[in-house]
């Protein structure tokens, strides 16, 4: 009797110790982009407040989706958080890979997380991972060049706006292009800016029973429209350019206009960087007055691999990091223009942030993505700028080498479009959707 | 007539050698370069030369950011670790196969080599569960024996040629003295063979320092080397070309030292044989 009681005894004393939240090491794995840059120089405040260390796994970006990849379908339980897109966050979600965000405390103010961001990182109702910064895409400019040739660059433009500007700002003798656009090939790169501008052709990838539409004119609108732009307007190599070499050709005055991430405007108008930053406009990326724009949506969250241990220090971790205090601290420390933008409203709201000359059209390019819904006509996936299926990644990868080809002359459009859609359809076939 | 030609050949053959270096130098002398600039010099076209304010602050936020001696010292272990045990094992498997050869030496050669023409992708799940299953994940273990799994073809196959130019007969004459076969491998094959073995052995820690796929994917913070250190400073979106050319200068340093001084080993055991 006496030692089932000091039996019982000891385990309520056990319990009891367990109760009170022992100090935890949390394993992050993140990109190297500035704003994570930024998180890692702040976790002193998260080890402050709530006892738990914190080790950083900062990778490359593709290395970081293959590593997690294999961990998380392996059930590896190396990381307790992972930095994800809206790509994988609905695939991996629904997989049941992830743990729900759906407890997070009231203080989170969880409804407080733009719609748009919230929606595409949830399934079902369900939000899978915390936006810890969101981007579309938008129309940067130069407001010198324009102004030099007499024009003004409308908030909305339309494709015809932007060719004509185009044509108006190349001075290829000085080494300006007109338009500076992605060609590098990649589901991330060329894709997510061509699958974005198709939206506003009216094009889509499948129709609802998961047809690939590369056959439709309205894709070869679309890429008819891309190449005469970049081949008139662009500048040279453009099909090896993706993100940051965009961006080092407009810091350097070499791009008129350049339609990419929101998060590159306040890379551009550092002026410890860009030789341009006086001189930049934004405007919302173009439409063709179909009623979709040619912007994308996504976000980089933080979600909880189903695998791991620790999942309420983890979950204490992407409060922190993704709460209406962790803006304030940024904003303290770094400045207003330097918190992680496009994850929740009442950033929107600060006066303060108001102030800095690219939040609003920030957030109203955030507001006209719909990811749930984000074509003309109807189709069967979520995602603006992809198809959230797991086949994705790889197929798009594909079809971008061909449109990467056709833009470095090596084939024409239709050559492109016809092995498109020949490498969409015999993917889709072997992965059992038709 | 024919002294004017060779002169003529040697010009070429020196000219040629010059342009291939530094065709191959060229990266990284630029990675070296790039490493002293700002984020804004590294990007400028045209690119600027050596007319820069040198700066050593890459160097400096690199070094605060990340703990690089432990990087250093992970890559230091697994090179030299799974090189030790490779030629352990590659040393007796290729004194059998050079001085005993059965009916399918050569087969077994071709197979071991067929090894390498797998992409390293194709056996990552297999090889993750493995970890995971003997709770072996990111350890230095782990990684030294699938790194030296990966190089032992390439060790045994080395190894093989320079034993084949060894004289069977200094080998017999050994024996008949009364050696063992330990004592044959270690006090007689082994001296003769050294120069070979040597560059066997800088070519392979060099493999194994370089080595960016095995050590990507199976460690996350404790056995990580140097390669994670460099994949941490790669951005997609930001220009941080500066950084990461100092994180890869401070990443290749230790090897291109190493491979600097043994260069003379590294070259005779590449282009000689044993006994010539």
């Amino acid at each position: 009797m006496t030692s089932t009681l000091r039996a019982l005894l000891g385990a309520t004393a056990l319990s009891a110790i367990g109760g009170i939240a022992a100090a935890e090491t949390l394993t992050i794995a993140t990109v190297n982009n500035g704003d994570m840059i930024r998180m890692q120089g702040l976790t002193d405040d998260f080890t402050e407040k709530t006892g738990h260390e914190v080790e950083w796994v900062t990778l490359e970006e593709n290395v970081l989706r293959q590593r997690v990849t294999t961990d998380i379908s392996t059930n590896g339980g190396q990381f307790d958080i992972m930095t994800i897109g809206m790509y994988e966050t609905p695939i991996w979600g629904k997989q049941e890979w992830l743990v729900p965000l759906d407890d997070l405390s009231e203080d989170y103010d969880v409804d407080d997380l733009l719609p748009a961001m919230a929606g595409g990182l949830s399934v079902d109702g369900t939000l899978y991972a915390a936006p810890f910064y969101g981007e579309s895409s938008m129309v940067m400019y130069r407001t010198d060049l324009m102004e030099a040739a007499g024009m003004e660059m409308p908030d909305a433009p339309t494709w015809d706006d932007i060719k004509a500007a185009a044509e108006a700002m190349t001075d290829k003798d000085n080494e300006i292009y007109g338009i500076c656009l992605r060609g590098k090939a990649g589901w991330g790169e060329n894709m997510a800016f061509l699958t974005a501008m198709s939206n506003s052709f009216g094009a889509r990838w499948f129709d609802e029973d998961w047809n690939p539409q590369f056959d439709s004119p309205e894709w070869k609108a679309t890429i008819d429209f891309y190449l005469d732009l970049m081949n008139n307007y662009g500048p040279p190599g453009a099909a090896n350019n993706g993100f940051n070499e965009n961006l080092a050709l407009f810091q350097q005055g070499k791009c008129g206009m350049w339609i990419d991430a929101t998060v590159a405007a306040s890379f551009v108008t550092n002026p410890d960087d860009s030789t341009v930053a006086d001189s930049v406009g934004f405007a919302l990326a173009p439409d063709n007055g179909l009623g979709k724009r040619g912007n994308w949506l996504w976000a980089w969250a933080l979600a909880i691999p189903a695998g791991s241990q620790k999942v309420d220090a983890a979950k204490q971790f992407i409060e922190w990091a993704t709460s209406k205090e962790y803006i304030e601290l940024v904003a303290e420390n770094e400045g207003w223009a330097n918190v992680p933008p496009g994850a929740r409203t009442s950033l929107y709201e600060n006066p303060e942030y108001q102030k800095v000359p690219f939040a609003k059209m920030t957030l109203d390019s955030i507001n006209s993505a719909d990811p749930t819904n984000p074509t003309v006509e109807p189709v069967p996936y979520i995602g603006v700028q992809f198809a959230a299926i797991p086949e994705f990644a790889g197929f798009a990868t594909q079809t971008g080498q061909e449109f990467s080809a056709a833009l470095a002359g090596q084939q024409s459009a239709e050559e492109a479009l016809a092995k498109a859609q020949d490498i969409v359809n015999e993917e889709m076939e072997a992965a059992g959707y038709k | 007539m024919a002294r004017a030609v060779t002169t003529q050949r040697k010009v070429i053959a020196t000219a040629a050698a010059w342009t291939i270096g530094i065709a191959i130098f060229f990266p990284i002398l630029w990675t070296v370069l790039t490493s002293f600039k700002t984020e804004a010099q590294a990007i400028a076209d045209p690119p600027v030369w050596f007319g820069f304010d040198w700066t050593l602050e890459n160097y400096e936020v690199v070094q605060e950011r990340s703990n690089y001696f432990r990087f250093l010292m992970n890559s230091v272990i697994i090179a030299v670790g799974s090189t030790v045990l490779g030629l352990l094992i590659a040393i007796p498997s290729a004194w059998s196969m050079a001085f005993v050869p059965g009916k399918r030496t050569k087969d077994v050669l071709m197979w071991m080599l067929s090894t390498k023409m797998l992409p390293a992708v194709g056996v990552l799940f297999p090889i993750v569960l493995i970890a995971r299953f003997l709770d072996l994940y990111d350890t230095h273990i782990l990684l030294i024996v699938v790194l030296m799994l990966m190089n032992l073809p390439i060790i045994i196959w080395m190894l093989y040629t320079y034993f084949k130019e060894i004289p069977v007969d200094i080998l017999e004459a050994a024996r008949m003295d009364g050696a063992s076969l330990r004592s044959e491998i270690i006090y007689v094959l082994t001296p003769m063979a050294l120069p070979g073995i040597a560059s066997t052995m800088l070519l392979n820690i060099i493999l194994a320092w370089n080595e960016a796929f095995w050590t990507l994917n199976l460690t996350t913070t404790k056995a990580a080397p140097l390669t994670a250190f460099i994949a941490s400073y790669s951005s997609p979106e930001g220009l941080f070309y500066a950084k990461l050319s100092a994180a890869s200068t401070m990443a290749i340093a230790p090897i291109l030292i190493m491979g600097w001084f043994s260069q003379k080993q590294l070259v005779r055991g590449l282009t000689f044989g044993a006994v010539k």
